[in-house]
């Protein structure tokens, strides 16, 4: 049971001839309750890894497989669920249970289950329906409407849930929210996310995947890669400032334990290290 | 991706046609258009045509892609031949039946003949816009409005409307492509049902996707007043000048276009 993507290669078309290779040689997979922290600066396939995940692309070589099976790319997976970058501009509906309903629709539920569904998915993400779902789509505020987004997706049941960049452009309480909302689905879903931002999942990942210019330049689990932080340096990750500040210390000769992502056991660390505790 | 949204059909080449300043286009266009609506038999369709033809390939186009802007329009001049095929003004000769309905002889030559019109219209006119750049095909249209400055219309704000219009299309495709593929993530088709299904599919793109421009207009228009657009008196950095070879267009061109409209 897993959403595996082997070996896979994508190229996208410019014009009549131009080709631009996005991925290449991609190995990556989830598992029902895993957490998958993929990580990247902005062009290195990160997007595009997603829409393969998610059925929405066609490999142009390598396979994208859900639980054994091969989805028809193209039209998406209904046991897939994608949470855009910037989901809540695929907002549409009258009303806020009515958009969150419209996924559950198309997968062929009855009008009266899927705003059940809806009701349900709503309350997860802590826009309750009985307040929210009479509203507008368009008069939440950001944080609000990216989580009515996220709703959109867990009222789909996704086997697998799939988010990109998350929490960008959000405050620091709508991040919060967000990713404690994304951890929570990992009690029914294999959860991928894909972020610039490597300090707010890295700390829950149970794997990482560092993606370069297309390629995979750093996996492993997610405590391997807290531990080596040199190693995702060199794979070309921008590490959180946190993890950054205890490898420069190490490097310049103070005795840490172990490194740790947490600021304020990161601070007692170098402390103890100056005080020649460590 | 499941549907692709196409928008913009410049095909930056280096040919005559291409060449040729967008102001002379657009005029020997409207020429062309106006000469199509006033031509009565099929001599002047026929030569309207092999015009169209050699425009083509003097421009270096590729014949199918100039022919693609004809796809939108294929339901029209099937709707078009079928409306006068099966209800002539005046019925003559019965050339087969279509169930209850007979195809009229006549009828069926006159959706022909306005279906070849509306073809020649609709390929002529790709061409200005195969041929002439964004920018050029604006700042074209902005000089041939100028004269309406006088009667109080707004002729720069138009101008600078079109051509920021112009200038957010491959942007605006981008965000419904965007939109699209959202929304197909979430389980909807567009390529399933009869014509008011697959209208209805659109809906999920069309509303998010109005509802971002308008916003964006809006930020546009307060980020343009910040730094202080007034609209009126502006100058412009290309200035476009009208070439010995231009005004033998625009000359023959009309000229051309009079003869076949008034003779034909």
């Amino acid at each position: 049971m897993a959403l595996a993507l082997t070996d896979v290669t994508f190229d996208y078309t410019l014009g009549r001839t131009r080709v631009v290779r996005a991925l290449a040689g991609v190995t990556v997979s989830v598992e029902p309750g895993e957490l998958v922290v993929v990580v990247g600066a902005t062009g290195s396939g990160k997007t595009t890894l997603m829409k393969l995940a998610a059925g929405l692309l066609k490999p142009t070589t390598g396979q994208v497989t859900v639980d054994g099976k091969f989805p028809s790319a193209g039209k998406g997976t209904s046991g897939v669920g994608l949470v855009f970058q910037d989901a809540e501009s695929q907002l549409f509906a009258d009303t806020l249970l009515d958009d969150v309903a419209f996924g559950p629709r198309n997968q062929g539920l009855s009008i009266d289950e899927a705003q059940r569904r809806a009701a349900i998915a709503l309350g997860e993400v802590g826009l309750p329906a009985e307040e929210f779902g009479d509203r507008s789509p368009f008069s939440l505020s950001g944080g609000e409407a990216r989580r009515a987004a996220i709703a959109g997706v867990i009222a789909m049941q996704p086997a697998y849930l799939l988010a990109d960049e998350p929490t960008s452009g959000l405050d620091a309480r709508g991040r919060r929210t967000v990713r404690e909302l994304l951890l929570a689905q990992r009690e029914r879903a294999g959860v991928v996310v894909v972020t610039h931002a490597a300090e707010e999942f890295l700390a829950h990942a149970d794997r990482l995947v560092v993606l370069g210019e297309g390629s995979v330049t750093w996996a492993g689990a997610g405590s391997v890669a807290v531990a080596n932080p040199r190693a995702l340096v060199d794979a070309g990750l921008t590490l959180p400032d946190v993890l950054e500040a205890q490898m420069l210390a190490a490097e310049r000769g103070a005795s840490l334990a172990s490194y740790t992502l947490d600021p304020v056991a990161a601070a007692e660390s170098l402390a103890a290290a100056a005080r020649g505790e460590g | 991706m499941a549907v692709p949204i196409p928008f913009g059909q410049y095909v930056a080449l280096d040919s005559p046609v291409h060449r040729i300043d967008a102001r002379v286009k657009i005029v020997v266009t409207a020429a062309f258009a106006a000469a199509l609506f006033a031509v009565s038999g099929w001599t002047g369709l026929a030569i309207a045509a092999t015009v169209v033809v050699a425009t083509v390939g003097l421009s270096r186009v590729p014949f199918g892609l100039a022919a693609r802007g004809l796809k939108p329009i294929a339901w029209l001049l099937a709707f078009t031949i079928a409306i006068n095929a099966l209800f002539p003004a005046q019925r003559t000769e019965a050339l087969f039946q279509l169930g209850k309905l007979a195809v009229d002889a006549a009828g069926l030559k006159t959706g022909l003949f306005f279906g070849v019109r509306i073809l020649l219209l609709v390929l002529g006119s790709s061409l200005v816009t195969l041929t002439t750049s964004p920018v050029a095909l604006t700042d074209g249209l902005a000089q041939l409005m100028r004269p309406l400055g006088r009667m109080r219309f707004p002729v720069d704000d138009a101008a600078t409307m079109m051509s920021i219009a112009l200038r957010f299309m491959p942007t605006t495709a981008e965000e419904a492509e965007r939109i699209v593929v959202a929304q197909t993530a979430r389980g909807a088709r567009f390529d399933v049902g009869g014509p008011i299904t697959r209208a209805k599919a659109w809906i999920p793109v069309l509303v998010p996707l109005f509802v971002r421009l308008f916003r964006r207009a809006d930020e546009l228009a307060i980020a343009m007043e910040a730094r202080c657009y007034r609209g009126e008196g502006r100058t412009r950095l290309r200035q476009p000048v009208m070439r010995a070879t231009d005004w033998a267009v625009l000359a023959s061109g009309v000229a051309f276009a009079a003869c076949v409209a008034i003779l034909l």
